[in-house]
């Protein structure tokens, strides 16, 4: 049950993200109050809830990815374990693109 | 435990007699080799003639005495005493309806598996002339885990979403087809995704994987069905986004 829970605290920062697209189409005193809104107790303290729930649906998920993607090449079989890890190194990959992409570096 | 009894809690019903199931106690001696099976053979054999319960094998090959042990799926045969406390809790396998005592209607079941055409469908006809099927061991090793099912039904009584759902086709009879789908000699997989490949089939699946926990025979249930989601998935976009691969 836990994994299908992630999904309510995911939808509200989606809606929480389109939110702030919304504000920063109305201009720089919009946006800029929305940053100060999320830098709030209550929203640092949602925002890192939220984190901890998507790490946990996603580290399940790329857990039990093996389990719906069996790898066979004729006689042998690809560990499970290295399935999980080709997850875990394009969330990486992916993660450092969009970064790169968003001018973090 | 040992020397002491154990308090075996058994849910009754006499559907010609009692209008709901109500709980029997029985005082069973502990052994240290026993199972749920021979505490509920000791009972019926010094007890209590009129429990009814399904069994057959006693080595967990048949398939036949899966019933809820303390809650949980279990097939007797396989339920060690020793494992459990004191006051053992025995009714009949979930999410089936009672026939009488621990025995249930599987008919649900049955009819589910019979949809699912669990036998080789043959790629083009094949005489008898022409020889048998030849299958490496990589083409064994690819279904064998699935082959290893004994329709115990444990995955049934296990899995939630069959148990508000009760049109869902279900783990096993869906891991059994699957099993078929990998099966080097076997033609039929567009068949049976009529079937399984649906709204009842693979669809209502959620993955919670409770299945794959109880099965008392390594079958994976639960990977079979992930998997069959990814074949469909592929079939839905072959269907659509080239409909010139279509017969």
């Amino acid at each position: 049950m836990a994994r299908e829970v992630t999904c309510i605290f995911i939808a509200i920062y989606t809606v929480i993200l389109v939110f702030g697209c919304v504000r920063l189409a109305q201009g720089r005193e919009a946006y800029e109050q929305f940053l100060v809104a999320l830098g709030a107790p209550s929203s640092i303290g949602f925002h890192l809830l939220a984190l901890v729930f998507a790490i946990y649906h996603s580290v399940t998920w790329f857990n039990l990815a093996p389990k719906a993607l069996p790898m066979h090449f004729g006689d042998k079989t690809v560990p499970p374990a290295a399935i999980a890890a080709a997850h875990y190194i394009g969330w990486v990959l992916i993660s450092v693109a969009l970064l790169l992409i968003a001018g973090a570096f | 435990m040992n020397g002491r009894a154990i308090e075996l809690h058994v849910l009754r019903y006499n559907p010609e007699t009692d209008s709901e199931p109500h709980w029997q106690q029985y005082a069973v001696p502990y052994n240290e080799e026993w199972v749920v099976l021979d505490a509920l053979n000791y009972v019926k054999a010094h007890l209590d003639p009129t429990l009814s319960y399904r069994w057959s094998c006693h080595m967990a090959v048949c398939g036949s005495c899966g019933m809820m042990v303390n809650g949980d799926p279990k097939l007797s045969c396989k339920a060690f005493l020793r494992d459990l406390p004191q006051i053992i809790r025995v009714e009949p396998l979930a999410h089936f309806p009672i026939e009488r005592d621990l025995v249930t209607v599987v008919e649900d079941f049955m009819g589910k598996l019979a949809r699912v055409k669990p036998y080789l469908i043959a790629k083009e006809p094949k005489a008898v002339e022409d020889g048998e099927y030849r299958q490496t061991p990589a083409e064994l090793k690819r279904y064998k885990q699935y082959a290893q099912c004994i329709n115990c039904m444990l995955c049934y009584a296990a899995c939630p979403e069959y148990g508000l759902i009760p049109k869902f086709i279900g783990p096993g009879a869906i891991a059994l087809a699957h099993r078929y789908n990998l099966d080097s000699r076997d033609g039929g997989r567009d068949e049976r995704q009529q079937e399984i490949a649906t709204d009842e089939g693979v669809w209502e699946c959620t993955f919670v994987g409770a299945c794959s926990q109880v099965c008392p025979k390594h079958v994976d249930p639960a990977a079979a069905l992930q998997q069959v989601k990814i074949a469909s998935t592929v079939d839905w976009f072959r269907e659509h986004l080239m409909p010139w691969l279509n017969k």
